[in-house]
């Protein structure tokens, strides 16, 4: 076999046994890898209704076909999928790095965790032998203290970590799952899955050969994309990074500001990417098999935060930086540092601790229910402060470390309308309001507010469409990117990579064929990139999701850009949404209420699935 | 014997090192048709995000490699300074592995002998310097280092007098 392991690791952690089944291959052509096959396995492991942070809820890490070859970005990327405890639908993240190659390389396409171990363990996958190790000795240890701590007591230091902080324990809803220091897979709480079932770190050594199906055909390609890989199409990744977008942003007043109060921050440039990369950033490096390298690296060379190191994107630095109103590189970068220190999304704890500032500015949250912190926007102590709590779920880092959504529940006093989130995950660097394809992204993503799952905000900010204007057809460019993402995070490949792909589809199908051998075309690709998207839908719908939960924050709608300049006044009406949603679903072939027909679910071949829709209710 | 100016080896430059593992994966599938970093001759350390090297035989003036080999299996080519082993002497006993001061021969994970960089002498030059992207890797010699080196430090002594002027 090639491309495909062909296994898949069950692992029982309330017995501590383990089994392994082949690989069901009618999956693997149908979802490929990664977050499509993580998914549709952890559909077939789970019953509807399951309570995320319960033993039944599985946690699936799943490893894509092109995994452990050297094709620029494909060899290096590892899925976490279950039901999020965030959004209570399903969740899924991807990270790179090692991990996934190695995963590779032991001999896996996926791995099902099952039940809760009595004490904390972890897991360690050496090739066939799989074992629950003991891990009281690492409990409260960072992700990276774990990495390290596992290393010594393997004594191997090319092992492959993947693991939690103490906010995972804790089972934060905002925590993540990060391996390698820096890499995180960070959105809808996969973080809190681990922890709930005591499952402190996976720890992985493979030593197989990778050997792709067609090898010369295979290598002729990996150097032509070698070329392209230095080419125009990753520019921005090898050089200012995702950190370019600030100033990108700021200039089309799309970038969230001060918890969404505003569109453009004013102290912008002090935050700059070119700030970042002139002042701190230390190397760039790269995830295995790479060929183009993106990491920034990122050292605090004076101040209070000295010696800070930590990994540094775009987005993570607008959470904690403008979507706070702070405007110190140094503190932003030491809230990142803080947040993988305890394992929290930094997209999420930074949103979160705009939200509780807005709170504190409105009079709802005061300084005594914050401890003591006066929790201005601005404040950057502030900002370290709170994400201290955090992450050891102190004073009100309890309520908040389980992200907006919940937090405004329990706060109250108006508190819900503060927060700023889709389907319980919180927003991330685009404002919606002036952006109204992303906004139709941004609702119908099935995993809550998010700019991975589409990339649409592409047409509104590169001027291919009016970006204030909802109209009929933005459903199908959103439809057309969610297949494709689906594909890039079931492949698994990077997105930075995604513009290399010149001839898009029918280059990926010519890499999955070399690769795997199993033949296959841009127009079958597009099909599990809409059922991959058709197979969360249904998932959604059998967690009690619908067309209810594909809206926007309350400020996106309710509240509209009062910044003078390009956008002043722009908002999403609920109408306009409606028109986005009803394009969207028709193009996807599901009715009015978002449920796909029993025609599309046939003509995708998922007529198996089709009792999740049973009754409710075609057009 | 091999003269100083021409003894090359592959150093890598840990200023360009990105820590990306193309070269293990391209010596791997070079050597033995497979992507395998176990079973590349050059591998890569991450010390931290800020220290990334890849390393590889230096092919010694007097390696203690082959002065510590027990039953003779490796000696230095005196052309090219190549390590040399004969498979049927080798054991996998780890002696040379223990005397090798860089961790750059190393035990084979299948056939369970050792094995160590020969520059890829039947491709004509070595493959992960071809394919580095980031041309981290260079095929020197000692003395080309050492001119590197010099180099650099006078130009940043000369910088320095620049800008205290």
């Amino acid at each position: 076999m090639h491309g495909y392991a062909g296994k898949v690791l069950y692992v029982d952690l309330n017995t501590g046994k383990t089994r392994i089944e082949p690989l069901n291959m009618d999956y693997a052509r149908k979802y490929v890898g990664g977050i499509g096959l993580g998914m549709r396995l952890w559909l077939d492991n789970s019953e509807g209704g399951v309570s995320p942070l319960s033993p039944e809820n599985p946690l699936v890490l799943a490893i894509g076909p092109i995994s452990g070859t050297i094709f620029p970005t494909a060899g290096n990327g590892h899925a976490f999928v279950a039901k999020s405890p965030a959004t209570l639908g399903i969740g899924e993240a991807v990270a790179h790095g090692t991990f996934g190659s190695e995963m590779k390389r032991a001999g896996y396409d996926a791995v099902i965790l099952n039940g809760k171990a009595e004490k904390p363990v972890y897991l360690w996958i050496d090739d066939d032998s799989v074992q629950l190790l003991d891990a009281a000795n690492l409990s409260g240890k960072s992700p990276s203290e774990t990495e390290d701590a596992i290393k010594e007591d393997l004594q191997d230091y090319y092992v492959r970590v993947a693991a939690i902080g103490l906010a995972g324990e804790k089972l934060s809803r905002i925590a993540c799952i990060i391996n390698e220091k820096t890499r995180a897979a960070g959105r809808t709480g996969m973080g809190a899955v681990m922890g709930s079932k005591n499952l402190k770190a996976i720890a992985v050594r493979g030593t197989n050969d990778i050997i792709p199906a067609k090898s010369d055909e295979f290598m002729e390609m990996v150097q032509e994309f070698h070329e392209r890989m230095k080419g125009p199409a990753t520019r921005k990744y090898r050089t200012l990074g995702t950190a370019e977008n600030v100033l990108v942003h700021n200039s089309l007043f799309c970038m969230p500001t001060r918890n969404y109060n505003n569109a453009h921050f004013e102290k912008a440039e002090k935050v700059s990417g070119e700030i970042l990369n002139e002042k701190f950033v230390a190397k760039i490096i790269g995830c295995s098999s790479c060929a183009m390298r993106c990491e920034h690296e990122v050292v605090i060379p004076e101040g209070p935060y000295k010696g800070t190191l930590t990994r540094m994107e775009y987005e993570t630095l607008w959470a904690m930086g403008p979507y706070c109103g702070i405007d110190r590189l140094d503190a932003i970068i030491k809230g990142m540092e803080l947040a993988n220190y305890y394992g929290m999304d930094a997209i999420s704890a930074g949103v979160t601790v705009g939200f509780a500032m807005d709170c504190y500015e409105n009079g709802i949250l005061s300084k005594k229910d914050l401890g003591g912190i006066e929790a201005n926007f601005g404040n950057s102590e502030a900002l370290i402060q709170l994400l201290e709590k955090m992450g050891k779920r102190e004073g009100i880092g309890n309520i908040l470390a389980d992200g907006v959504r919940s937090a405004g529940q329990k706060i109250g006093k108006g508190a819900e309308k503060l927060a700023q989130h889709i389907k319980g995950l919180e927003v991330t660097g685009y404002d919606l309001r002036c952006l109204k394809t992303a906004a139709l992204g941004f609702a119908v993503s099935f995993r809550g507010a998010d700019h991975n799952r589409h990339g649409a905000y592409a047409f509104d900010v590169k001027g291919k469409v009016d970006r204030l204007k909802a109209e009929k057809g933005r459903g199908k460019m959103v439809r057309d990117m969610e297949n494709l993402y689906a594909l890039i995070d079931s492949f698994i490949v990077c997105k930075f990579s995604r513009g290399t792909y010149y001839k898009g589809l029918s280059d990926m199908a010519k890499l999955y064929n070399l690769v795997t051998g199993i033949e296959m075309t841009d127009k079958e690709l597009d099909k599990s990139g809409a059922r991959i998207n058709t197979l969360a839908r249904l998932i959604n719908i059998r967690e009690g999701l619908g067309r209810k939960d594909d809206t926007l924050p309350w400020k996106v709608m309710n509240m509209p850009i009062p910044d003078e300049g390009p956008v002043n006044g722009a908002v999403v009406k609920q109408k306009e949404l409606d028109l986005l949603l009803d394009d969207y679903y028709e193009s996807r072939g599901w009715t009015k209420e978002g449920i796909p027909t029993s025609a599309t679910l046939k003509d995708l071949g998922m007529e198996g699935l089709s009792e999740i829709v049973k009754g409710k209710g075609e057009a | 014997m091999v003269k100083i100016h021409e003894r090359k080896f592959v150093s890598a430059d840990p200023e360009k090192c990105v820590g990306c593992q193309i070269c293990e994966y391209i010596c791997s599938w070079t050597k033995e048709k497979g992507f395998n970093p176990l079973k590349s001759r050059i591998r890569v350390v991450r010390v931290n995000q800020l220290a990334n090297m890849a390393v590889t035989c230096r092919r010694c003036e007097d390696p203690p490699c082959v002065a510590a080999c027990p039953r003779d299996a490796l000696k230095q080519s005196d052309e090219t300074g190549t390590i040399m082993l004969d498979m049927d002497k080798c054991n996998g006993c780890g002696w040379c592995i223990e005397a090798c001061d860089y961790g750059a021969i190393m035990l084979h994970s299948e056939n369970k002998v050792v094995h160590v960089c020969d520059l890829c002498k039947d491709e004509g030059e070595p493959q992960c310097i071809k394919w580095c992207p980031e041309e981290a890797l260079t095929l020197v010699t000692s003395d080309v280092l050492a001119q590197k080196a010099r180099i650099a430090a006078v130009k940043k002594l000369f910088q320095e007098a620049k800008k205290k002027k």
